[in-house]
């Protein structure tokens, strides 16, 4: 018997990993990622005559359960409609029977990579976009889960988008849902994402979901991950952050889902305050940084009059 | 604020404050009250002309130029009258005009704005 050498054994496996795209109106080209559960190829739309991006079910983890997670990652992301999530266009179950989905191609730059060349102030900015989508999803009724730099991607034209939306969750009675949503809230939690089931990035999930505890999840487990981000895009920044951006870091990130702000929209806010100089609702401030955060807010016009009074007593001096 | 009432309200205090400064030359000293009203009726004649610009004009940059420009020239006015002091007069004058011309363009409110901060 012929024993197979590792390289053939590594071929043979990436062959298998190839989607059976027989009958269906893609030809493969290249795989651009894989993840544990699914792996992401570009394809070509032989109809449309243009690439698209297929998250295909690993060969491995073609169970029924993650099928069904899969079918409803392209089933939220269809629900939600938004210049910040990447538009679904197509899904199904290929000839081979793995669950795939078809989106938009994203070309462009990880979070990651993005911020290297940005400023803190840059920085700040780009969360507060990557805040828009989120906020979106969680008026309809949508919780991520799953936010982290890894899931965060600046288009060539400079769009954010938040991707993977996998372990999207549906919060029940939530006033602005669309119709469809129960329905599909109901197949999720069918899907095992039941009490104790750790469901996150570590380093980026809230306590309650490193705990398991799936029914504490709400907007502000998907806070904390955003606070995590802005922590991670502080921490690799050159300038070192201001004590009221650090509280605006922690609140966000605080261990207790109390502290923590209640929406996207009131820690989005904090940020704008922050940008525009004003007192931010995590930091009170003592009466010494707030005549420091005055003058800074208002430097040109401080300088001016400082001209103005010094000029003064220049004429005052030398007239006697 | 109305950029023409800021205009207006910075235009006076700073040409008051201007005004007062007239007591550390002794011999002016005795008609300060007259240069006080003069410099703050002349602050209040450049606000309302800068506030007006800015009304018209949403530009930083001419709006600093046309501030420095009419403080200038109300000043040169007023030194002309005094026949001397052209350098102790235009240059403060000048300067508030500057600031006056900062401030509208800076902080002052369009009245649409303003509308629709109201609704």
């Amino acid at each position: 018997m012929t024993r197979l050498s590792d390289h053939v054994i590594s071929r043979l496996q990436g062959e298998l990993l190839v989607p059976d795209l027989t009958g269906t109106r893609y030809q493969p080209v290249r795989m651009l990622g894989r993840g544990g559960m699914a792996t992401v190829w570009l394809v070509n739309d032989t109809v449309l005559r243009r690439p698209v991006a297929m998250k295909v079910l690993a060969p491995e983890a073609s169970s029924p359960e993650l099928a069904a997670r899969l079918l409803n990652e392209a089933q939220v992301l269809a629900q939600l409609e938004h210049p910040g999530i990447v538009p679904v266009h197509d899904a199904g179950t290929l000839a081979d029977g793995r669950t795939f989905y078809c989106m938009k191609c994203v070309q462009g730059k990880t979070l990651e990579e993005f911020i290297q060349d940005i400023g803190v102030r840059e920085r700040l900015e780009l969360l507060r976009r990557i805040m828009e989508p989120v906020a979106f999803a969680h008026a309809r009724g949508f919780v991520h889960r799953d936010l982290k730099p890894g899931n965060v991607m600046i288009g060539e034209f400079g769009e954010v988008l938040v991707m993977d939306w996998g372990l999207a969750k549906w919060l029940e009675g939530t006033a602005h849902a669309e119709p469809d949503a129960p329905l599909l809230a109901a197949e999720v939690e069918k899907e095992g994402t039941s009490h104790g089931t750790v469901l996150g990035t570590r380093g980026f999930m809230s306590p309650e979901q490193e705990r398991g505890d799936q029914q504490s999840v709400d907007e502000r487990s998907d806070v904390f991950s955003l606070g995590a981000i802005l922590q991670f895009m502080l921490a690799n920044g050159k300038e070192q952050p201001s004590r009221a951006l650090q509280a605006i870091a922690a609140t966000a990130t605080a261990a207790e889902k109390g502290s923590r702000y209640p929406g996207v929209l009131e820690f989005s806010a904090d940020i704008e305050h922050y940008l525009l100089g004003e007192p931010v609702n995590a930091y009170p401030e003592s009466v010494l940084e707030k005549a420091a955060r005055q003058v800074r807010r208002h430097q040109v016009a401080v300088v001016l009059v400082l001209v103005y009074l010094i000029m003064r007593l220049a004429f005052i001096i030398f007239s006697h | 604020m109305n950029k023409v009432v800021l205009g207006i309200l910075l235009g006076a205090i700073l040409g008051a404050f201007d005004g007062l400064t007239a007591w550390f030359t002794p011999e002016v000293r005795s008609q300060m009250v007259g240069i006080v009203i003069g410099s703050t009726i002349k602050g209040i004649i450049a606000g309302v002309l800068i506030g007006f610009f800015a009304r018209k004009v949403n530009s930083l940059a001419l709006g600093i130029i046309f501030g420095l420009a009419v403080g200038a020239l109300l000043a040169f006015g007023i030194a002309a009258m005094q026949h001397g002091h052209y350098f102790a007069i235009m240059l403060p004058g000048s300067m508030v005009g500057l600031i006056v011309g900062y401030a509208t363009q800076r902080y002052g409110a369009q009245p649409a704005m303003q509308k629709a901060q109201r609704a």
